[in-house]
């Protein structure tokens, strides 16, 4: 089956916006799903440039954005996806 | 106290909208429109309406510009005035925090509250228990008497149907040390005699009523001056960003920095120090020794803990010796200490060589603000002269493996290890007085240590992570 792809961003504007308790999602991933899900970085997804700083931290779950994420948005869209 | 809050990212954004301006040379005349701009009517409120919203900006962004809340004199004083006053003075006063009373009447004067599931029962055991008479009874309901009330709790705990709940005023319960209370009117009033500077007040608040003094008008001013700027950085920048650390000094060169030094080449000094100390006190029979270069601890001691006072080390921090040998070098240049809290930016107030202090909260806005990313390959060498033993000083026991190291078979060394200040370990320290565990003690006022300053921007478990792997090698620029 094909993985669902996490790019998290680490840029420093996502990164100081709150974006670093995100590296945890590992941690935070149901069981039943950890095989499903692949987590990369992400240098900086250039979402900060295209909608202004409210919004960070950005995070792409497949081909969906997420704004203002948490490791709760995430996991919910993964679940979502994982359907 | 990493964990992001709105009134966290409202601070991170009020400074990224001031540093750009700064940056550009255009913060005079926008300035005072950065309230409306962050806060237009449109906008839901946070408080009671964005008039109120507005008004709270204009008090932080003083604080931005290194005032308190009693600086100000007259309401009608623009933000822009302020900045001239900024750029005019010589130097900035010392009491890093104040708290905006109008952001913070918003707490209880008594904790017990009497909620609507009060049944107005016939035993009234609230009313019984109370020795303060504070308790009547109207509408059906037991009230609190604010003016009796003295917040035992013995109402609440004797009531069968769970009906009164306790509130907490979250900044008198973070306060290790009762420094922060309410005065006649409400307000709460930080006692500049009693504050350790742990800045738990500040991150606890959820009004973000606690404002501090920053130093980034003054830095600017140094940075755009012929005068050298040179940054030290605190041990825990190594945590702060998901890159390896040579990136993350090489992106604090570029926001124009003459030159950038790691705070853990002082660390190889305190280490010595330190070890060399314990192995006298020792030898001379002392009881035990503690660490000396948290701040918060430091002034803990100094002002509560006189029985705990005259066993601290009088070896200085790593920022004292790294700033002594930069200033030796560079007798004429500004230094500009880059710090994890709070604690850090009292102590460099009465360092003979620190010029300024620049939180890791206002580096981190300074990157954006400037567009600089802290991941970018750079060229940073960075100085392989320091011990890696020395970057762990960040984390909890990080100072302690440090000293041990040093310190080898010249003596036995028994650690304890206290990660934390709360009202608790400050009793247990109260104790070593009579008997330590111990002979040597490292305390660090953050549980973690100093990835877990106030003024962090990473989450302190992704940062410790960092800090940690970096103390174990050889510097390598492939390290995250």
């Amino acid at each position: 089956m094909q993985k669902i792809v996490v790019k998290i961003c680490t840029g420093t504007l996502c990164y100081v916006m709150g974006g670093s308790e995100l590296q945890l999602l590992g941690e935070h991933i149901p069981t039943e799903l950890q095989e499903r899900v692949e987590i990369k970085g992400a240098t900086c997804l250039d979402y900060c440039n295209q909608t202004g700083s409210g919004n960070a931290p950005y995070v792409l779950v497949g081909e969906k954005v997420i704004e203002s994420a948490t490791i709760a948005k995430i996991i919910y869209e993964i679940k979502e996806q994982a359907k | 106290m990493a964990v992001t809050t709105n009134t966290m990212m409202l601070r991170r954004e009020l400074l990224t909208r001031m540093i750009k301006h700064l940056k550009e040379g255009t913060l005079k005349e926008n300035i005072d429109r950065i309230p409306y701009i962050m806060r237009p009517r449109d906008m839901d409120p946070l408080r009671c309406c964005v008039y109120k919203d507005r008004a709270m900006i204009k008090y932080r962004a003083m604080g931005v510009m290194g005032f308190g809340t009693d600086d100000e004199k007259d309401e009608m004083t623009s933000l822009s005035e302020y900045y001239d006053r900024a750029l005019d003075r010589k130097k900035i006063e010392k009491e890093p925090l104040s708290v905006m009373d109008a952001a913070c009447s918003a707490c209880v004067k008594v904790n017990y509250v009497v909620t609507n599931m009060c049944r107005g029962c016939v035993a009234r055991p609230c009313a019984g228990s109370c020795n303060k008479d504070a308790i009547s009874f109207y509408n059906g309901q037991a009230h609190i008497d604010h003016q009796k009330c003295v917040n035992c709790g013995l109402c609440q705990k004797n009531c069968p149907f769970h009906a009164i709940i306790y509130v907490p005023i979250p900044c008198e319960e973070a306060c290790p040390v009762g420094a922060i209370s309410k005065n006649e009117d409400g307000k709460e009033h930080i006692d500049p005699e009693k504050c350790i500077y742990c800045g738990r007040c500040i991150s606890a608040c959820p009004f973000g009523a606690v404002i501090e003094r920053s130093h980034i008008i003054d830095i600017f001013k140094s940075i755009n001056s012929p005068k050298k700027t040179i940054a030290i950085v605190a041990p825990a920048i190594a945590g702060q960003f998901k890159t390896p650390l040579h990136n993350i000094l090489g992106a604090i060169k570029k926001l124009g920095f003459d030159e950038v030094v790691e705070v853990a080449k002082g660390a190889d000094v305190t280490t010595k120090n330190e070890a060399e100390e314990f192995i006298t006190k020792m030898e001379a029979g002392e009881k035990f020794m503690t660490t000396s270069c948290c701040p918060s601890y430091y002034m803990l001691a100094a002002r509560h803990l006189p029985e705990v006072k005259p066993y601290v080390s009088h070896t200085r921090s790593p920022m004292y010796y790294t700033a002594e040998i930069v200033r030796q070098q560079n007798p004429d240049a500004t230094i500009v200490f880059v710090a994890p809290c709070l604690a850090k930016r009292f102590e460099a107030y009465s360092d003979p060589y620190v010029d300024y202090t620049l939180s890791f909260e206002e580096l981190g806005t300074m990157l954006i603000a400037y567009n600089v990313n802290a991941s970018e390959q750079s060229e940073y060498a960075v100085d392989k002269t320091i011990d890696p033993i020395s970057r762990g000083y960040a984390a909890s026991s990080g100072v302690m493996n440090a000293v041990a190291v040093a310190v080898g078979d010249k003596a036995e060394i028994i650690p304890v290890v206290i990660d934390g200040i709360n009202k608790d370990t400050i009793k247990e320290l109260r104790k070593f007085a009579k008997a330590c565990p111990g002979n040597m003690v490292e305390v660090m006022a953050c549980e973690g240590g100093c990835v877990n300053g106030c003024n962090v921007v990473a989450n302190p478990k992704v940062a410790t992570r960092q800090v940690q792997e970096l103390a174990k090698h050889k510097y390598d620029n492939n390290i995250i």
